[in-house]
């Protein structure tokens, strides 16, 4: 229970969603089949660049029980311009081919699709398609100057620049500086990792087009399918059901998605695609590959004067949404939680032969992985507690409200309280003594910390949802939203805020999502945004509907709507609670008997609003974890994990809660175990479960959480926090093994801090 | 033409020998509760019991089941929750969805062949199944609290 907890809202209400889910009735894509329905799969390049010499399906194609194989021949004509409504019409994009188009630029290029009576089929007939590949030399390394280009038609590899621009006050700052600490820190490529791969199932009916997707967004398919065929949007309906995870690789449909849709149209009948997991490894979108050059400038007192950051991300070969880059919400947030007075960021994406970037929760997030280990390498060499450095530095509420370097405003957030709750959680001082103890017997434990501001992206085309509520004839309640609940619980926590705020039983009401032909227009769930603007649609439509409810019940009641109050699904008169009626006899007037209401009395109990965000609400959160460093061995081991967050008036703390955690086990894995590795000639080497480690149920710590309350300045006060948990995470992994291993002269700026990575630190350091 | 034993009833399905036992149940007998995650017996996902043990069906085939005894997550109960699954509601242990079939399936045998397992032996029989969205925390409890109830 939270200091605001309302009947439902606030509580942590155990999920709708559940008992279909635990009995193995979800209706997953590949769960999808119909009558004639044929299944796809894609042949892909095994070459990271090179010129199509010869393509020949015609054996495939001949293989009984396959009905086509289809190339870029068939499929790439006509095709209109693909572009992601957040990124507008005009963003910098790669180039669009469907399907390889005489030369393939990655491995895990999609070549041809066959399509067949069976998944097993059409493997089968895809070794039959006879692929001659002339390679060419590949561009794999941001840094490279050969000449050679990904996309011959861009005339670049470096895509989405934010040159570097002079900045007297930054230049100021530096010069004057009594201490400057610079480093560059290496993120790894890792992965989304959905235990769902994508997959889609499209259908044409006489130009009507139904598309059932594994998406975080229905209605970017839509409007994508609709802006690349062709096709007016009213005719194209997509429907999702439950959907296996995204983290943000499935926020966009791409390049096989398309060509699902395309295929189907040609061949006239139904078509699936689900990919398998190497090929999700392979060729789904990839993630986090970066280096950051960061620069702080400090005054005699350890305050920030200055910060610099030149960025560097490898966005791959057909990058998404956009040109894949994060710099610009990256340069937004960088100042972080400190007080910083000027700030400078440069920043270029740059193409590779490599399968391309897409978004994965935090995208931007290399802002706060650099910040927080530079504060953590900064405070070593001012011989400082790093707690002390960021205490020195951190916006406290009296500092607000408080516009950072890069212009944005904060105000209602809580990263000084944050910080002091976390050190005083993990125990922070006695840590200290405990650690010191420890190195008395030869043993290497740390601590470290990772303290962030986290954007609830609600600008432009995210700043609005839609939330339809109807109260049924039966007096049941109906919450339509357009929103994309993918593990998010949604069907829960929108539910919760219905029941608050119209008075209606929980139980009673049914939440439907999903479906383009009737939900209001949404942009899908991701960005850390539902609680804000979905939760605000439900809210204000839940309120709006409360009052037809009151002018329907005060007529049957003969009362006063003010004098009236509305609970578990019935309108009583205050202080008398016999005079009543139920939601049931409040629909049969309002539906069936309205000639007896006053004539005045809005018509139906059907309310639909759209509320609309400002275009950032901000949550904040700060990590603290312990590990313990085997120096022979390099194993890293988590003792504890403490996360005290703050995201305002929490809907479902458990749900928070598993927010949280499967953030910061995904920035484990990241930092620790995930490497998605390619070889010197652009061929992936972990492109299995068996290469591509993910943590286990034994790998991960206890985590304990936590939790302050900032209601944020919207109606119910919530903020967006989905994101936060893989974000600090990886720094204040790093910044506990650094300082486990700072006796040792040992220190490391690349991730992932493997156990042979660790103990070539130790080694170079002791030479 | 292979005859197995699924849920506690017969069934028969015509499959080529390397179909897999997963593949089986989801298009041929429309059991679709049984998912699949990697297709090479790393995540757990595909868990279904063949004769009360855990197996990766995946891995089979189809016809190496014949006339074995077939458990898959939809068979688990009659009708309501099992204590296994109303401790992963309890414990919000499951958030997509989509490993949660394969986890139920593996704590229900894991827990009848080691009813008082300790924290390191839980996680130890946990650590053949994958999620990503859950980070475990209410997978770990649930268990727990099945193992304890």
């Amino acid at each position: 229970m939270t200091a605001t907890a309302g009947r439902f809202v606030g509580q942590s209400v155990r999920r709708k969603e559940d008992p279909r889910l635990l009995t193995g009735r979800g209706r997953y894509i590949d769960d999808i089949a119909g009558p004639g329905m044929l299944q796809a799969t894609f042949v892909r390049s095994g070459v990271a660049r090179g010129r199509i010499a010869a393509l020949d399906v015609s054996a495939a194609a001949a293989l009984p029980g396959v009905a086509a194989v289809f190339t870029a021949a068939e499929l790439s004509g006509g095709l209109g311009r693909m572009w992601q409504t957040m990124m507008g019409r005009d963003a910098p994009m790669p180039p669009l081919h469907v399907l390889a188009d005489g030369d393939v630029r990655f491995v895990g290029d999609p070549v041809a699709v066959v399509l067949a009576e069976s998944r097993y089929l059409a493997e089968d007939a895809a070794e039959l398609v006879e692929l001659d590949i002339e390679p060419l030399p590949p561009v794999l390394d941001v840094d490279d100057e050969s000449g050679e280009l990904v996309h011959p038609e861009l005339g670049t590899n470096i895509t989405d620049v934010i040159p570097p621009a002079e900045n007297p006050g930054v230049t100021a700052a530096f010069t004057s500086a009594a201490h400057v600490v610079e480093e560059t820190f290496h993120q790894h490529r890792y992965l989304c990792v959905p235990m769902e791969t994508r997959g889609l199932v499209a259908r044409w009916d006489a130009g009507q087009l139904t598309i059932w997707a594994s998406t975080q967004s229905p209605h970017e398919v839509r409007a994508i399918c609709s802006r690349v065929l062709g096709v007016p949007e009213h005719r194209i309906r997509v429907v999702m059901g439950d959907v296996g995870g995204g983290f943000g690789q499935k926020m966009f449909p791409m390049r096989e998605e398309l060509v699902i849709v395309l295929a189907a149209r040609r061949i006239g009948r139904p078509v699936k695609w689900i990919e398998d997991r190497n090929e999700n490894l392979l060729a789904a979108g990839h993630a986090r590959e970066e280096r950051m050059t960061v620069r702080f400038a400090f005054a005699d007192d350890a305050t920030i004067t200055a910060a610099a950051a030149e960025q560097v991300e490898n966005v791959g070969a057909y990058p998404f949404p956009g040109n894949g880059s994060t710099a610009q919400a990256g340069a937004m947030m960088f100042p972080g939680p400190y007080r910083t007075p000027h700030m400078s960021y440069a920043a270029r994406a740059v193409h590779t032969n490599t399968c391309g970037r897409c978004a994965y929760r935090g995208p931007w997030l290399m802002e706060t992985v650099a910040r927080e280990q530079l504060m953590d390498l900064a405070a070593r060499q001012l011989a400082m507690d790093p707690l002390e450095l960021r205490r020195r530095n951190v916006i406290t509420k009296a500092d607000q409200p408080f516009t950072n370097a890069a212009g944005i405003t904060y105000d209602l957030i809580s990263p000084g309280d944050t910080l002091e709750q976390a050190a005083e959680l993990i125990g922070y001082d006695e840590f200290r003594r405990t650690q010191a103890r420890a190195l008395d017997e030869g043993r290497y434990l740390g601590i470290g910390l990772g303290l962030y501001v986290e954007p609830s992206q609600s600008h432009g085309p995210l700043g609005s949802e839609g939330a339809t509520v109807r109260i049924e004839p039966d007096g049941r309640v109906a919450l339509v939203m357009g929103t994309a609940s993918h593990g998010q619980s949604l069907e829960t926590t929108m539910s919760q805020v219905v029941a608050e705020h119209l008075g209606s039983d929980l139980g009673d009401i049914t939440f439907v999502q999903g479906d383009t032909a009737f939900v209001p227009y949404g942009a899908g769930t991701g960005g850390s945004r539902s609680a804000v603007v979905s939760a605000g649609a439900a809210r204000a439509a839940a309120l709006t509907l409360r009052e037809r409810v009151l002018r329907v019940a005060a007529a049957a009641l003969e009362a006063d709507p003010a004098d009236l109050d509305v609970r578990d699904s019935a309108v009583h008169v205050r202080g008398v609670p016999t005079q009543s009626v139920t939601f049931a006899q409040v629909a049969e007037l309002a539906y069936f008997g309205h000639g007896t209401l006053p004539e005045d009395t809005p018509f139906g109990l059907e309310v639909t609003e759209r509320f609309k965000a400002p275009p950032f609400t901000f949550s904040n959160a700060c990590h603290a974890c312990t590990v313990e460093v085997d120096p022979i061995t390099g194993q890293v081991t988590i003792l504890r994990y403490v996360v005290s967050e703050d995201c305002g008036v929490m809907i479902n703390p458990m749900v928070v809660e598993g927010q949280i955690a499967g953030g910061v086990v995904q920035g484990i894995g990241g930092a620790l175990y995930e490497h998605m590795v390619y070889d010197a000639d652009g061929n992936p080497l972990t492109a299995t479960f068996l290469d591509y480690l993910l943590p286990t149920a034994a790998e991960v710590p206890v985590l304990e959480y936590g939790h302050l309350e900032t209601p944020s300045a919207l109606p119910g006060g919530a903020k967006g926090m989905g994101e936060g948990g893989a974000i600090a995470s990886p720094p204040a992994i790093a910044n506990a093994i650094n300082d486990a291993l700072a006796p040792l002269g040992a220190y490391l700026n690349r991730q992932p801090f493997t156990p042979p990575r660790i103990v070539a630190a130790i080694e170079a350091a002791s030479r | 033409m292979t005859d197995l034993i699924v849920n506690g009833q017969s069934r028969t399905v015509h499959v080529d020998a390397r179909k897999t036992l997963a593949d089986t149940l989801r298009e041929d007998l429309g059991l679709t509760g049984t998912h699949l995650g990697c297709e090479h017996g790393a995540c757990g996902a595909c868990t279904v019991l063949v004769d009360g043990a855990a197996v990766r069906s995946c891995l089979m085939f189809a016809v190496q089941a014949a006339r074995h005894e077939v458990t898959t997550v939809e068979g688990l109960s009659c009708d309501g929750l099992t204590a296994v699954q109303r401790a992963f509601q309890e414990e919000h242990g499951l958030q997509c969805g989509f490993c949660t079939p394969g986890f139920v399936v593996s704590v229900t045998a894991f827990l009848r062949d080691n009813p008082e397992p300790t924290d390191d032996e839980l996680r130890e029989g946990l650590s053949g199944n994958l999620c990503r969205c859950t980070g475990y925390q209410g997978i770990v409890n649930a268990a727990r609290r099945a193992a304890g109830s």
